[in-house]
């Protein structure tokens, strides 16, 4: 006698322990054969209550905490945060600093990207592309060593400035590594982007309408690369943003590859906003006029937002007068473009869900808090 | 942020609306979807992109941050939610970036969402007792100890 085959539902659970979700997110698959039906994502693994510790700290204490959430591009972190800071209480930042803020922010934003280039590369499968943004990505993380003392956890911003002037040696390896990323990006693009396989593996999968992107608040280049013209360094210029010449790189698509590409070209721009910044670096101060005890007027509230690696980055604080933060909440562009996951993922296969979540570069300390 | 003459339609259509010194809208829960709809339809904010809440001593407070994607203008929706019994309608309708963030929202503080399609803690588990952004939750050291 046969045996009769039946078309039976799988219950597959991804994570939180499985490397292809960046950290500890878990997703519980429902499958038809192979063919997803529905994706219940599960989040708050890494849920360290970062905004409830805010409250008993200092608005100082708090920036090592702002490393922690996308601890990929701290210095943008860091940068959402002392902004905020400096708008709730009224604090001017010298010239030289901004101008050093924006080298270690775009720094940080070319590292984040790296880090998305190699593990995208290697959640579909290429390991040898893998290896050669991660080994760039280390000179990026040798100069914020530099300006910092820390690879990752950089600490390095402060409300009215930066905490140390450039060191004599960060320049030159700055402009070094600056000569040398065209070339290192033609080689990401002949071993990854031009790859058969990998653009199989990536056009038009997970493509993403427009419209749903922006009614679901996502954010930064997985948005543009659907072609949602929506950077806040252009559109709403925060520090000194409006000074540079760069352009927005937009996907035609919204698929796993035009969200790839967007973000090698955005590697581009920001290497060319470090240019500018280098060429105009003023003389002067890094730190302005700072209280020693900081106490923003009672019943101040700010809600700041800037372009981070990620997406947009907003930081909400509500002062009550004393040096402690009444609320601090974070705006976290990864919690929040993962909000579709679901939605993205129904209707594609196993591997192409690796292939979405990758896509859409989570970082989970900031999904979690 | 929000400029002044936009806040100035909007006071025009919502007479109840209350406008603070910085330009913030302050709506009764009862009068906010219809604030928000017409914010997104008339006005052409279509992308929520921040939605939380405070704890004060009287009464709980949504904050909304709805944007407009081609000129990245913003406006700040607030509304108050009662202490004992904390309910807002919920906006998911309008905008799909409501759902995750109304869930982590009723996770840290307890409010209630109506309407929300999918009304479950986010990051805590199921079990987990209390509300920790609420200002009455005691922080680890300053509760008892309670395991073996």
């Amino acid at each position: 006698m046969q045996p009769r085959l039946e078309t039976e539902e799988v219950i597959v659970n991804l994570g939180p322990q499985h490397p292809s979700t960046h950290g500890v997110f878990r997703m519980i698959l429902r499958l038809e054969h192979e063919v997803i039906t529905e994706a219940i994502p599960v989040v708050g693994y890494l849920h360290r209550g970062l905004e409830k510790l805010a409250e008993v700290r200092t608005y100082t204490q708090i920036i090592p905490y702002t490393d922690r959430l996308d601890y990929l591009a701290a210095m943008l972190n860091n940068l959402g945060y002392v902004q905020a800071v400096e708008k709730l209480a009224g604090i001017e930042v010298p010239e030289r600093a901004e101008y050093i803020r924006v080298i270690c922010a775009e720094l940080s934003r070319i590292a984040s990207h790296l880090l998305f280039v190699a593990t995208f590369a290697m959640d579909v499968g290429a390991i040898t592309g893998f290896m050669y943004p991660f080994r760039d990505r280390e000179r990026v993380l040798d100069l914020l060593e530099m300006v910092s003392g820390s690879r990752l956890t950089v600490s390095y911003m402060r409300v009215g400035g930066v905490a140390e002037d450039l060191p004599e040696e960060f320049l030159p390896a700055l402009k070094k590594f600056l000569d040398d990323l065209p070339a290192c990006i033609d080689e990401y693009n002949g071993l990854i982007t031009g790859n058969e396989i990998f653009q199989a593996r990536t056009k038009y999968v997970g493509r993403l309408d427009p419209q749903v992107a922006i009614n679901y608040g996502i954010s930064g280049p997985v948005l543009r690369a659907s072609g949602v013209y929506y950077d806040l360094r252009k559109l709403r210029p925060y520090g000194i943003y409006d000074r540079f010449d760069f352009e927005v790189p937009l996907g035609k698509n919204g698929d796993c590859f035009d969200r790839f590409v967007v973000r090698i070209k955005e590697i581009e721009q920001s290497a060319r906003i470090i240019r500018q910044a280098v060429e105009q670096l003023p003389e002067g101060p890094v730190m302005g006029k700072v209280p020693k005890v900081l106490r923003p007027p009672k019943g101040a509230e700010v809600y700041h937002e800037i372009e981070g690696a990620k997406g947009v980055l907003g930081y909400y604080l509500v002062s009550d007068g004393s040096n402690r933060p009444y609320r601090m909440h974070v705006r976290a562009p990864s919690f929040i473009n993962l909000g579709l996951i679901n939605e993205m993922v129904r209707g594609w296969k196993v591997a192409d869900v690796i292939a979405i979540l990758g896509s859409i570069d989570i970082c989970l300390g900031e999904v979690d808090r | 942020m929000a400029d002044s003459q936009l806040v100035a339609q909007i006071k025009e259509k919502f007479a109840d609306v209350e406008v603070d010194a910085e330009q913030r809208l302050v709506v009764s829960p009862d009068q906010l979807p219809g604030l928000m709809k017409e914010l997104r339809d008339t006005f052409g904010f279509d992308f929520l992109s921040n939605l939380t809440a405070v704890d004060y001593p009287e009464y709980f407070e949504v904050v909304y941050h709805p944007c407009r994607i081609r000129d990245a203008a913003m406006v700040t929706v607030k509304t108050r939610a009662d202490k004992k019994r904390p309910r807002v309608p919920s906006v998911c309708g309008l905008w799909g970036a409501a759902n995750w963030q109304e869930r982590e929202v009723y996770d840290l503080f307890g409010i209630v969402f109506e309407g929300h399609p999918d009304l479950r803690r986010i990051f805590l588990e199921d079990d987990f007792p209390g509300h920790p952004l609420r200002k009455s939750f005691p922080l680890a050291e300053q509760r008892e100890y309670v395991g073996g």
